[in-house]
Formats: C-alpha cells, sequence, structure tokens
C-alpha cells in the first residue's frame, strides 16, 4: 500500500514537472535568452535584418559605437542622472518620507498624491512636460512673461535639453523611492527611536544616529533602482527631445533606438545593445557584492 | 493643506512643523500643478491657453473632450491596450504560477540551477535584446499582432513573478501539501484547488505588477506594431501629438482621457498598486 502510495506521488511529481516547467522556460528562452546570445552574433556583422547576415565585420561595429561622439554623450547623461537621482531625488524622498510616515491628516493622501507620477506611463508623463516647457503655450512660457523676460525654449536648446528631462525623471520618481522610505520607516522598531529620546537625544540625534543608519538597506535599495531605471530610461525621452537636439540628451536606450533600431542597422544596435547588457550586468553584480551582501 | 498645520503632533510654538508643512506645500504644487493645468488645458481654446494656461477656464469648451470621446480612434486605442494587457497579466500568471509552484514544493536534480536561469531576467531590460527580439517575432510570424508584443512582455515579467509567487507559496503550510497527497490528491490539483485560492493576494500583486508595465509599455509595442489599427494608447498617443502638432487644447485633452483610466485604477485599487509595485522592487 505505502509502495503504491509512494510511486503515486513520484508519477504525480513527475507529471507536475513535465506540465508546469516548459511553458516558463521556453517563453524565457525563446524571447529573453536567445535574443541576448543572437545580438553577440549579430554585432560582429554589418546587416540590414533582410536574408542572412554575411558580411562579417569582426569587432568593427564595437569601434563604431565607442568611436561615435552620440554615444558617449548618451553614456554620460546616463550618469548625469544617475548622480542627479542621487543628489537630488535620494534626499527628498528620504526626507518626505520622514514627514509622511507619520499618521496625520491628509498625510495618506499626500503620500498617494506624490506616488501618483510613477504610475502613470512615461510617455503620458513626458508629452505634460513638453506642453509645460513649450515656448509658446507652455507653463514656464507663461511665467517668464508675466516677468518680462523672454520664453525659453528649453528642450529646443543643446545647452538646457538634458536639465529639463532631469526635472521630469525627478517628478515621476521620487515618489516611488518615497514609498520604499515609508515602508522601511513603518517596519522600523519604535523602541529604540523612544529609548534614546527618553535618554536626552535631540531629534537630530535620533535622526541621524539612529533612524538613518537603520534605513541604510533601503537606502542602498533606492539607489540601485535609481541606476538600473536610468540604465534603462527612454519612454520619458522620446515624447520631449527624441534625444536631441543634436544628439545632446539622448540616453544610451534612446541612442539604441536612434541609431539602431529607427534605421534597422542590425549589427551596430546589436552591438549597443551588448554594451548596455555588459554595463547592466556587471553593475548588477559588483553592487549586490560589495553594497547588499547581507540583503 | 491647513489640516498639516493642525496635525497632532505639533505644537504652537514649534517651528519645526511649520517648515514641514511649507515643504509639503511646495512639493505637492510641484507634482500637482503639471497635472492640473493639463486637465484644465483640455477644457480652453487654444487662444486661452496662450494668454491664461494657469487658471480656470472662462468658457469650459466641452467640444474638447467631446470629440474625442465620440471618435472611434480613442475607443480603439483603449481596447488594444486593454487586450494586450489583459492576456499578458492572464499568461503572467498562468504560467508564472505554475512554474514557482515546482520550485516551491518539488525537489528535483537541477531545480537551483534553472531557478537562477530564469531570475537571470532580472538582470538586464529589453530594450538590450531589442533588434534580434523584433527579428526573432518576425521569424516566427508574430510581427504587427498582439501576441507579438504579449509574448515578449510575459517572457519578460517571468523572473520577477517567479521569484515572489515561490516565496509565497513556500510559506503556506506545508501540512495542507502533506495531508492532500496522503490522501491521494495529485500535485496538479492540489495545485489547482488549493494553492491558487490560497494565492489570491499574491497573484493580485504580481498580476497589478503585469498590468501596469504593459498598459504603459512603448518600446515593444513600437518595434513590433506597424498598423494604426493594433496600437495601444502610449503608441497612438505620440501619433495623435504627431497629427495635431501644436494643437495643445487638443492633445491635452486627449492626454488627460488616456491617463484618466490609470487613475481611476490608482484611486480605487492604491493599497494593491502602492504594495505591489514596492513590494515586487524590494523583493526582487
Amino acid at each position: 500500500m505505502a509502495m503504491v502510495r509512494r510511486r503515486k506521488a513520484i508519477d504525480g511529481r513527475l507529471s507536475a514537472l513535465l506540465l508546469f516547467l516548459p511553458p516558463a522556460l521556453l517563453l524565457f528562452t525563446i524571447f529573453v535568452v536567445l535574443p541576448i546570445v543572437e545580438a553577440a552574433w549579430y554585432s560582429g556583422f554589418n546587416w540590414n535584418g533582410f536574408g542572412t547576415p554575411t558580411k562579417w565585420i569582426g569587432l568593427d561595429n564595437y569601434w563604431f559605437v565607442f568611436d561615435s561622439r552620440g554615444f558617449g554623450t548618451a553614456f554620460r547623461n546616463n550618469l548625469l542622472i544617475i548622480a542627479v537621482s542621487l543628489v537630488i531625488q535620494l534626499p527628498l524622498a528620504l526626507s518626505l518620507a520622514l514627514i509622511l510616515a507619520e499618521r496625520f491628516r491628509g498625510s495618506v493622501a499626500l503620500r498617494m498624491l506624490f506616488f501618483l507620477p510613477y504610475v502613470l506611463a512615461e510617455i503620458a508623463t513626458g508629452l505634460i512636460f513638453s506642453f509645460i516647457y513649450d515656448g509658446n503655450y507652455g507653463l514656464l512660457a507663461s511665467i517668464f512673461r508675466a516677468f518680462g523676460a523672454e520664453a525659453p525654449h528649453l528642450l529646443a536648446s543643446t545647452q538646457t535639453s538634458m536639465l529639463a528631462i532631469l526635472i521630469v525623471v525627478v517628478w515621476k520618481y521620487f515618489g516611488f523611492h518615497m514609498m520604499l522610505f515609508i515602508a522601511a520607516l513603518q517596519g522600523m522598531d519604535k523602541n529604540l527611536v523612544e529609548a534614546a529620546r527618553i535618554d536626552g537625544a535631540s531629534r537630530m540625534q535620533v535622526l541621524r544616529h539612529i533612524v538613518v543608519p537603520l534605513l541604510y538597506p533601503t537606502i542602498r535599495l533606492s539607489i540601485f533602482f535609481a541606476v538600473v531605471g536610468s540604465l534603462q530610461l527612454f519612454d520619458l525621452v522620446m515624447p520631449l527631445t527624441r534625444g536631441g537636439p543634436a544628439d545632446s540628451s539622448n540616453t544610451m536606450v534612446s541612442f539604441l533606438y536612434n541609431n539602431g533600431v529607427s534605421r534597422m542597422r542590425v549589427g551596430y544596435g546589436s552591438a549597443i545593445g551588448v554594451i548596455l547588457f555588459v554595463i547592466c550586468v556587471t553593475f548588477a553584480f559588483t553592487y549586490k557584492r560589495w553594497f547588499m551582501r547581507d540583503e | 493643506m491647513s489640516d498639516v498645520l493642525t496635525a497632532p503632533h505639533s505644537r504652537p510654538i514649534d517651528l519645526v512643523p511649520l517648515y514641514k508643512a511649507l515643504f509639503l506645500m511646495v512639493v505637492a504644487a510641484f507634482v500637482a500643478v503639471p497635472l492640473l493645468a493639463t486637465v484644465l488645458g483640455g477644457f480652453k481654446t487654444l487662444g486661452e491657453l496662450r494668454t491664461n494656461p494657469f487658471g480656470l477656464p472662462t468658457t469650459w469648451e466641452w467640444e474638447n473632450y467631446a470629440g474625442i470621446l465620440l471618435s472611434q480612434r480613442y475607443w480603439q486605442l483603449l481596447w488594444n491596450s486593454t487586450v494586450i494587457s489583459i492576456l499578458t497579466v492572464v499568461l503572467t500568471l498562468i504560467v508564472a504560477s505554475m512554474a514557482a509552484f515546482v520550485f516551491a514544493h518539488i525537489k528535483f536534480y537541477g531545480s537551483e540551477m534553472l531557478l537562477s536561469y530564469l531570475t537571470m531576467g532580472l538582470l538586464f531590460p529589453a530594450a538590450t535584446a531589442i533588434l534580434p527580439l523584433f527579428i526573432k517575432v518576425r521569424d516566427l510570424g508574430l510581427l504587427d499582432s498582439y501576441f507579438g508584443v504579449i509574448l515578449p512582455q510575459v517572457a519578460f515579467s517571468l523572473a520577477m513573478s517567479i521569484l515572489l509567487l515561490r516565496r509565497f507559496f513556500k510559506d503556506l503550510p506545508h501540512e495542507l501539501l502533506e495531508a492532500a497527497l496522503v490522501d491521494g490528491c495529485s500535485y496538479i490539483d492540489f495545485f489547482r484547488y488549493v494553492t491558487l485560492p490560497l494565492s489570491r493576494p499574491i497573484l493580485a500583486t504580481v498580476g497589478t505588477i503585469a498590468f501596469v508595465h504593459s498598459w504603459n509599455s512603448y518600446l515593444l509595442p513600437l518595434v513590433m506594431l506597424n498598423s494604426d489599427a493594433l496600437y495601444p494608447w502610449p503608441l497612438g498617443i505620440m501619433v495623435y501629438q504627431g497629427e495635431y502638432s501644436s494643437e495643445w487644447h487638443l492633445i491635452l485633452a486627449f492626454i488627460t482621457l488616456t491617463i484618466l483610466p490609470t487613475v481611476l485604477i490608482f484611486i480605487f485599487a492604491q493599497k494593491h498598486i502602492v504594495a505591489g509595485l514596492t513590494a515586487g522592487a524590494v523583493k526582487g
């Protein structure tokens, strides 16, 4: 009897295995893994995507990418977005979280308001801000005119296009980071804070020596998401500037789109993709190893 | 805003809460003004938009909104987005929960390896391999079809979904499975009749993440779809903006109407959405 039951359980396991696992493995292999492997292969060819790739050019596509001024700018823009996320967005999100983690009338409503931009599509956000920045009809222009100044065309100048995008990035994403901090603050042991207060520590001291150190894991997580988010930023750029003018506001992904996808330069575009892949994976591994070992 | 000032923790002579209130007000304005200006802008004429982009419209122009709501185009876009998002969510939930169940309950040679293989998907964005992905979808004959967008979306959401679901399945009481197996219940029946009904919260979370990403996604449909008739709304609104390039009153009305479903769903399901999007982030 026990033997029969045992055999039945093993058979059940096997059929569950054979039925449940293949769909995920197949989908993932076909649409995620193979394309990445193929990108490495295609990147050795000069190919427009039709027929089979025959013109092998070795590593030339990579040299073309590194030689182009546009890619350097895009890479720097990605670093700039990361810098702004760290220097402006993170402190903003953290200080808002410290205020809004406490319950008072309106705190939940404000949390929701600040989180709302994160839920909106990047495309809609970009279009809203291309209206705000519009030199003729936009809010910014009318503010300038009210002071009798000439309205700036932020998106049309190579000097200011990236600044305009950075403002939208903060607008869209600070609420997400704020929510991460609020969740962490609410899960925090209140006794520590109270004990310190009873021992005569000031609010600032409690904040600096107890609350913020307890938030370090969340801060490391928030930085991780800021970097990963920056590396994939694309949707927001398209409605605002399409990477222009003169490639001044490209991110690496919009550079890939503008120079690889829209012109069907498969080899060149794949080389950019491979570079991006290497950057993402290297970053994820080193960051996890160095900063998130305990989690 | 006034209730911030009278918050219970504020003492009358303490100046800090006033700073805080001011700070909150500035940030709230920074977030809200662009959104309000968009909604109100849709009610103005182009001429008024130029002279008065901030305030309430002098006369409310309902035609902008009515014209869009009566157009077939708007509903077509919402329909396409709805079909793509719902199929993405359903497929993601089915495929990911089946795989997660195996990883949670069945020990077999190589399971660890397969799980790390699948979670590799967390390491890089879909954009990195977008050109080979386009060629793959084309060779499969799925170009310019809903499924050309849906299947890659499902594939890319698998990693996160499987991790979240597996953790939840593992935390369900183990005695349940043992008792069911003793009673002759198969793994597959256990999955269908016990695991899934008990896992509604995590299914809602995973579904929400997949839905929001699919509903808002732009790059994949942009590359995979050619015909306007299949465009989801982020693509459609870009086309609309191209056609009415500087008729901002119409574009603003169109933006308002296309983000309206998102905002409504957010208001009604805010707990799920916030929990889902942040949990996905933290546990991933």
